[in-house]
């Protein structure tokens, strides 16, 4: 099967001027804000490629920022997202950094911290406003963010496939099915990325699963602009 | 799932199996994929086609220079040209075709909300061809969506076997996809049959092959919106072409195969970089220069 949605070609419908410098930029930062679960005090981001070189004139910056402020593709609020940042105390910083020969030429690396809370993103743009999360902290993914019948679970834990089985008696409980499971380990941790299908998955219920012992944190992201 | 599809030898074959037009292989593949009606795949193309519409009543009113002052107030003039035919070489198609084409990408550049088919860059033309023909033939709402089913398969094609990011591409992946997928948009609103909406695709992105991304100061603006605007005209040409069966000696597919070659082969310095072409040139380093970038 093709991997996009006629939609991912006509569309999004979004705010210029660019579909993979501000469009894209826009979900990748909603992706981070939804990975981070809450709006972050301090977020710095590390541009890499052509997102380093041309940044401000695309008015990345304004997006990745608006998108962690869950703004939508479509919201011209993104072009004063840097006063709404600063009215609702979030600082900002952007980085030109050569994040290396491997990622795409529109990877941003986000570092979100709310006191002492702290994860680091990166995520590329790849075209029409199509987008891919390849890293969550130490981990290598591929989470990708195009329109869809399957939502996406993110669950980091212990590296023990009981939690898993536990985790997949939980969504079946809830009518769910899973639809494909990809695992990355690192240091005796794991990060599973499910694809599930069925009805999305409300916050107290994800809030549930984490309550499974070896699990640190459950993100569904369902309310992500497709 | 029974309507999927990467290649135009793939699509052509459902077309001919289910004897459908393309539109509508589109369309039931976008219901399979998401599992959804119909009714709410096509409501969800009306939504792009009426925000496009709107990006273009906006555009051709619009005086508005953006901060760069580079651009801004051509789809006006354009659009005036409308009264004063006479004094055009194109016909009130064309014109219309251009002026629209223009507003969409001046309200682009200036953050007004368009709608990415396929690419934020590439934004004009697909609404300046195929609404400026369906006024032309008093196309109803209907028919307008068929150009816009078709043209979304075509571009689905090409971002399956190479690319629709000018990072990757170049700009043959911005307006030349969008070219190519306008040409046969076009060609299916015209009644052409599926082959030839696919020659009019092939046609037209032959002539874009090795378009280079080189946007001054890294600015969707120049060479943009002009490319966008005239890339209307390639498109309309190539679906006459298609419709008077004219072929492409060359398959479609082997076409994209060719442009994920160059893309791969192209320096870094033309994919949406600033660093080379248009961007580079005496007047590209001033924009640079203004904007702080050296
Ligand atoms: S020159 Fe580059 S930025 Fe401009 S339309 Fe072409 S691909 Fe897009």
């Amino acid at each position: 099967m093709s991997t996009h949605s006629i939609f991912d070609i006509a569309g999004p419908i979004m705010v210029g001027p660019s579909s993979s410098h501000t469009a894209g930029a826009c979900k990748i930062g909603q992706y981070a804000r939804a990975l981070f679960h809450k709006t972050p005090k301090k977020v710095t981001f590390y541009l890499h490629g052509s997102f380093g070189e041309v940044y401000k004139g695309h008015a990345t910056d304004r997006a990745l920022l608006a998108g962690v402020m869950k703004f939508r593709t479509s919201d011209t609020r993104i072009k004063t997202s840097f006063d709404i940042a600063k009215e609702k105390g979030i600082a900002y910083k952007f980085i030109k950094k050569d994040l290396g020969a491997k990622c795409h030429p529109n990877t941003v690396k986000m570092v979100l911290e709310s006191g002492k809370e702290k994860m680091t993103i990166t995520g590329s743009s790849i075209g029409g406003g199509m987008i891919e999360i390849v890293k969550l902290n130490n981990f290598e993914i591929s989470l990708k963010g195009v329109a869809g019948k399957y939502l996406s679970l993110v669950v980091s834990h212990d590296d023990n496939p009981e939690i898993i089985v536990k985790l997949g008696k939980k969504l079946k409980a809830l009518g769910l099915k899973i639809a494909n499971i990809e695992s990355t380990s690192y240091k005796k941790k794991t990060l599973s990325v499910l694809s599930i299908e069925g009805k999305r998955i409300t916050i107290p219920e994800a809030k549930e699963m984490e309550t499974i012992e070896g699990v640190d944190f459950v993100r569904a992201l369902t309310k992500i602009d497709n | 799932m029974k309507y999927s599809f990467k290649t135009a030898e793939q699509l052509l074959k459902l077309c001919k199996k289910h004897n459908l037009p393309i539109s509508l292989i589109a369309k039931r593949y976008e219901a399979e994929r998401c599992d959804k009606p119909i009714a709410t795949v096509r409501r969800k193309m009306k939504q792009a086609r009426d925000a496009m519409y709107e990006a273009v009543r906006k555009g051709i009113k619009s005086d508005e220079k953006t901060e760069t002052k580079m651009t801004g107030g051509d789809a006006k003039n354009l659009f005036k040209q409308l009264n004063n035919l006479r004094n055009m070489m194109g016909n009130k198609v064309t014109v219309r075709a251009m002026a629209y084409a223009t507003a969409v990408g001046e309200q682009n550049a200036n953050m007004g909300r368009i709608v990415a088919f396929p690419t934020a860059g590439g934004a004009g033309v697909i609404p300046g061809t195929l609404f400026s023909c369906a006024e032309h033939f008093h196309a109803g709402k209907r028919k307008l969506l068929r150009g816009m089913f078709t043209s979304a398969a075509i571009g689905l094609i090409i971002a399956e076997g190479a690319t629709l990011s000018a990072a990757k591409g170049g700009c043959q992946a911005e307006v030349g996809a969008a070219v190519s997928m306008a040409a046969a948009g076009l060609t299916e609103m015209r009644n052409g049959t599926p082959e030839q909406c696919v020659h009019a695709a092939a046609m037209a992105l032959k002539s874009y092959l090795g378009l280079v991304c080189d946007p001054l100061g890294g600015l969707v603006e120049v060479p943009c919106i002009k490319r966008n605007a005239l890339g209307c005209m390639v498109a309309i040409g190539a679906s006459d072409m298609a419709i008077a069966e004219v072929e492409s000696y060359i398959p479609f597919d082997e076409v994209v195969g060719a442009m994920k070659e160059i893309a791969e082969i192209m320096s870094p310095k033309l994919r949406e970089t600033a660093l080379g072409g248009l961007a580079v040139t005496k007047t590209g380093i001033e924009i640079k220069r203004k904007l702080g970038l050296i």
